[in-house]
């Protein structure tokens, strides 16, 4: 009774293309918020923020970038570990070489340095498409991860070519470094998480957004309607490429602390990215924030039960996890091949209607 | 939602029951899946075992029950990451990751939470220097002693003087592969070789090119920094392109059963160092009866007195030691990590002690001071007969070049300091 | 003639060989895809499986040992039995094909229609599912293959050419494991093109990748023309298998060989049998070729593996469907 809204009134344009059309969800956005940004902090210690609140709102930064670009614009794309890489090693020079500016302007500067490198990347995607595209952008993953291990300058020539993070301080309280709070921790990434997804619904629902779809749904209709796909796709890329950049900067200095390009940043991360999305759903922020939720939560959740509750060896529950967690894809994918995103909206259009589905 | 509420109701229940026991903690941060899981199952078994031997045989550590904790990494950093917050809750009193990459996010980690981390033979090399990394400790030995030890034989095999011999190195093109590269550099000039660096990719499948630049340039002696199917791939190919086995000596990273049998008989003679020399040791057969027979083997048993289990052991006895030593200091059986920290810094191996704890011969002599915490360095090199099947130890332990070593850890260790606002001294 | 040439002729010589290893993973993605339009991730975890599957099998392994300890108590591992190779690989091939029908039973059955994406995210589920069973049926640990294969340099090879150099030229250097490996691949692709131009189930296979419509409008069956495929994609992983795992041992890092594959495919394009082979041999002349002229002397080397890549990608923009792929007509 409380999920509907009593008719088709809308009266403006407004309120006609706002993002919750529905008050109880516009309540529960604002609850979600609240509570993010109000309650866990106060609650959260170091097992949660950093086994799971704060991979998962990472996550979520490179699922949403990534996800404008395969779901908005259709192009898909494997070389987001690299691109991460470059929001990584773009972070790490920026804090060495400029102590005294604060790192948030530094995540900001390495974002937008994603977005230049990813753009140049993108260029091959206006001959390529399909899977061909797939393959071509793991050159970038491939090629920006020798690079980060072979030019010394990226790590500042140290012996094991590991980065580490110094310590970093925003308004007085460290952000980075091992003396950091678990609550600032998980606060930095959530500020950085909810500008990210404001920034990103409101650019898939502009022009800019609409351009993208023309192109995902079909590229050649999309350029005699009038869509430049030059520019559409390497906004894309770009905009994609930002994000995904920011997602790898926090990952880094915020998250890890150190890492070494080729663990952290190598192709199994593009790969999960990727999963991340189109399990969620693709073209769908929701999507993103499910997708991520999901592949973080499986295998610890997974792990807890197994080892901690059953009292299993762990080399046979990191077995049985890997069953379970591709057994569960293809049951998904089965049961609904457009991701959790899809199931959601699908309670949503049954609770809508609830009780009189007549 | 659900996901969240469920998992959060798993954990809470993991939590009330992990926390009744007050036992010795430690954590085992294994792999037993993923790309390296053959190099990580021995030695968890061994690190595992031992500790199991000690709670039948002695009823733990000082008469204080220890309780291993095993959590499976699959060599990934950000499980590592998770490993390490699930189980330092648990009262962790020593972590011992068996990985390079974790390891890195540990230093820093462990170190605010006041918890000594052993990193043996791996690692950040520079963590020797006690004074900067105050709770890491990486004794017996580390990477650049290695790459000394390697030279030291070599020198040793050539009358003393190695001028104008080439060296090449063939390393995984990663962190760990990297380490050994500054004091090569270092002593090549020093004793006038030549080194060639080649790098190989993970995870080494295909190594080829490089093999065939190997060939065509001939190097008098091959050097190996590998790990994971490098290893395997690379003796098959040194193997392949008829490169005398005795001049290829991979670092103790590269020199398990595992890394050889794939080849067969065109192994024999391959060289590795070692920190470990295999050699029957009176406490195999008392884990033999004691533990496997009782049915609480860790593992599937079968990796018993194999090259990393008797090294997984050999890190279970130091660290077991070392509790003993903070029991002794603190006059206290139920310790915290502070204080195994304390005992870990007063840590004397003598030769004694390793026969009397029926591994004799096990590592070298060694006493851990605050300024060195990174023992002795001493190695030694052993070479696999293909066809008993076994690791035979060459060598007696060989000493690195301290004068080389010394001065690119404090180089190092000082630089890490002024990085990350360290002022270097004893706690 | 120098000896840097004749050394530049030995690495295209390797780097040919090492292409047709690439092209025989690259192989199974084709047939599948080609088939059904799934863009078969799993292939390289296949390998893995049948490899290890091969290998159990012959040391008479018993399957789920590990689990069936941990959950009964008890404590076994072997049989007491070897099997023959030969009989090993005819069993191997068995399972190989259960698993195709499966594979197409249980998954791609329900998700026929679907878009490219979501099949191929399908087949990533199953790259997990299968690597989980697989170190659940035969564990974790290196195995070694006791096929007999040939390994080493030819010494004949060196013999022969090693006249052709100054005193710094050592003959040229051939894996006999390489030679075998082509000559089996290029039995192999003779035997695929030869079974899909002449038998009937090959017409029809061919008749589907044309035009499932028009396929199913002439009474064939889909679905077996996909057990089909996928049988034969893991007999070819198999094949994979066995001459990567003779290297190397058979152990999880089979499974990233997939990645060595991807760009042959780019190269040669997602539907050409033929185009897989030459893929391979492009790539793998270019990319050890580029390591030996500039990848080690002046980057330092490990330049491989985003060269291949790099190398595809310019090779598609200017031919985006691939070398033999079927040329993209759009219509709107």
């Amino acid at each position: 009774m409380l999920y509907r809204e009593a008719g088709d009134f809308k009266t403006s344009y407004q309120a006609d293309s706002q993002t919750f059309p529905i008050a109880f969800d516009r309540w529960r956005y604002w609850a979600v918020l609240v509570i993010a940004f109000c309650v866990v902090p106060f609650f959260v210690n170091a097992y949660w923020a950093n086994a799971i609140l704060v991979p998962f709102l990472i996550y979520a930064i490179a699922a949403i970038g990534l996800n404008i670009l395969t779901g908005y614009c259709g192009q898909v794309s494997l070389g987001t570990g690299g691109f991460m890489a470059v929001g990584a090693y773009a972070c790490y020079k920026l804090m060495t070489s400029f102590p005294d500016v604060s790192i948030v302007i530094h995540i900001i500067l390495a974002g937008g340095i994603t977005a230049a490198v990813g753009a140049a990347f993108g260029l091959p995607s206006l001959r390529i498409k399909g899977f061909y595209l797939a393959v071509a952008t793991l050159a970038a993953q491939f090629f920006l991860v020798w690079m980060f291990n072979k030019v010394s300058w990226f790590y500042n020539y140290s012996a094991s070519g590991q980065i580490t993070a110094p310590e970093r301080f925003v308004a007085g309280v460290a952000v980075t470094g091992p003396h950091t709070a678990p609550w600032a921790q998980y606060m930095i990434c959530l500020v950085f998480l909810t500008v990210c997804a404001l920034i990103a619904r409101n650019l898939t629902r502009g022009t800019i957004g609409r351009s993208w779809m023309a192109i995902r749904d079909m590229d050649i209709a999309a350029e005699i309607i009038g869509v430049n796909p030059l520019k559409a796709k390497l906004t894309a890329f770009a905009v994609s490429s930002f994000f995904i950049g920011i997602s790898g900067a926090l990952f880094f200095a915020v998250y890890l602390g150190a890492v070494e390009v080729g663990e952290a940043f190598g192709i199994q991360k593009s790969f999960l990215v990727l999963f991340m999305i189109i399990i969620g759903g693709l073209g769908s922020l929701f999507g993103s924030f499910a997708g991520a939720a999901f592949l973080v939560l499986l295998p610890v959740a997974l792990k807890v039960i197994g080892v901690d509750l059953l009292g299993w060896p762990t080399d046979l529950v990191a077995h049985l996890q890997l069953v379970i967690v591709g057994a569960l894809i293809m049951f998904f994918l089965i049961k609904e091949p457009h991701g959790l995103a899809q199931l959601w909206r699908l309670a949503k259009e049954k609770l809508r209607l609830w009780p009189f589905p007549y | 939602m659900k996901m969240k509420t469920l998992a959060a109701m798993a954990l809470a229940g993991s939590m009330t029951a992990g926390t009744a026991m007050a036992d010795l903690v430690i954590p085992d941060l294994s792999y037993r899946t993923g790309p390296y899981a053959a190099g990580g199952v021995p030695f968890s078994d061994g690190y595992q075992d031992y500790f199991a031997l000690l709670n039948a045989r002695d009823g733990g550590i000082g008469g204080e029950a220890v309780r291993v904790i095993e959590c499976e990494t699959a060599y990934n950093t950000e499980r590592g990451v998770e490993c390490y917050e699930a189980t330092k809750g648990e009262g962790a009193l020593i972590y011992q990751p068996l990985s390079t990459g974790i390891t890195y996010q540990l230093i820093p980690r462990t170190t605010a939470d006041n918890i000594p981390l052993h990193t043996m033979g791996y690692g950040r090399t520079s963590a020797a220097n006690g004074e900067v990394f105050n709770w890491v400790f990486n004794y017996p030995a580390n990477y650049w002693d290695a790459a000394s030890v390697a030279v030291n034989y070599l020198l040793d095999e050539n009358g003393g003087s190695l001028d104008g011999k080439t060296i090449a190195l063939v390393y995984h093109n990663s962190a760990y592969g990297k380490e050994p590269i500054r004091t090569l550099e270092e002593l090549s000039a020093m004793h006038g070789f030549t080194l060639t660096q080649l790098a190989v990719d993970h995870p080494g499948q295909e190594q080829k090119s490089q093999w065939l630049q190997i060939r065509r340039e001939r190097p008098d002696y091959v050097l190996m920094w590998g790990w994971g199917v490098m290893n395997q791939v690379a003796v098959q190919e040194a193997a392949n392109i008829g490169f005398p086995m005795e001049n290829f000596i991979g670092n103790w990273w590269a020199g398990a059963e595992h890394d050889v049998t794939p080849a067969g008989m065109a192994a024999n003679g391959y060289k590795s160092l070692n920190m470990n020399p295999v050699i029957d040791y009176p406490v195999l057969a008392e884990i033999q009866s004691l533990v496997h027979d009782a049915g609480n083997a860790a593992g599937d048993g079968s990796h018993l007195g194999s090259v990393l289990y008797v090294r997984g052991m050999y890190a279970a006895m130091l660290a077991a030691e070392a509790i003993a030593k903070a029991q002794e200091i603190h006059g206290v059986a139920d310790v915290t990590p502070a204080m195994v920290r304390d005992g870990m810094e007063a840590l004397e191996i003598t030769a004694a002690r390793m026969t009397e704890l029926g591994m004799e011969g096990i590592g070298p002599e060694f006493a851990v001071t605050c300024q060195n915490h990174g023992g002795t360095g001493q190695g030694l090199v052993q070479q696999w007969n293909a066809s008993a099947g076994v690791w035979e130890p060459l060598t007696g332990f060989i000493s690195p070049d301290t004068s080389v070593i010394a001065p690119l850890v404090a180089e190092d260790s000082a630089a890490f300091a002024a990085e990350s606002g360290i002022t270097p001294g004893c706690l | 003639m120098s000896a840097d040439f004749l050394y530049g002729i030995e690495v295209v010589i390797n780097g040919l060989m090492a292409g047709v290893l690439y092209a025989l993973v690259a192989l199974g993605f084709v047939l599948i895809f080609k088939a059904s339009g799934i863009f078969n991730f799993a292939q390289g975890v296949m390998a893995l499986f049948a490899a290890l599957t091969l290998v159990g099998i012959m040391e008479g392994q018993v399957p789920f040992a590990h689990l069936i300890n941990a959950v009964f108590g008890t404590n076994i591992h072997h049989f007491g039995w070897q099997v023959p190779a030969i009989l090993a690989i005819f069993m191997t091939v068995l399972v190989m094909i259960a698993f195709a029908w499966a594979v197409q039973h249980f998954v791609f059955r329900h998700l026929v229609g679907q878009e490219p994406i979501i099949l191929f995210m399908a087949t990533i589920g199953l790259a997990y599912f299968l690597e989980g069973v697989g170190d659940l049926m035969w564990g974790s640990s290196i195995r070694t293959l006791a096929l007999g294969l040939p390994q080493g340099g030819s010494i004949w090879v060196e013999e022969m050419t090693s006249g052709l150099g100054g005193d710094d030229f050592y003959g040229f250097f051939i894996d006999k494991l390489d030679m075998v490996a082509t000559l089996v691949a290029l039995v192999l692709v003779a035997g695929l093109v030869a079974f899909a131009q002449y038998t009937k189930q090959g017409r029809a296979m061919r008749a589907v990748a044309d035009d499932h419509q028009a396929a199913l409008s002439v009474g064939i069956s889909l679905s077996y023309i996909w057990v089909l495929v996928w049988s034969l994609a893991g007999i070819v992983a198999l094949v994979a298998g066995i001459m990567w795992g003779a290297k190397s041992g058979v152990q999880f890092s089979l499974s990233l060989i997939a990645l060595k594959a991807l760009p042959v495919l780019m190269l040669g394009g997602f539907t050409s049998i033929p185009g897989a082979i030459v893929g391979g041999m492009i790539i793998g002349v270019g990319e050890k070729l580029f390591e030996y002229t500039i990848g080690a002397p002046y980057l330092g080397g490990a330049t491989e593996n985003w060269f291949a890549y790099m190398l595809a990608l310019v090779f598609l923009v200017f031919r985006p469907q691939g070398l033999f792929g079927e040329r993209i007509i759009e219509r709107v």
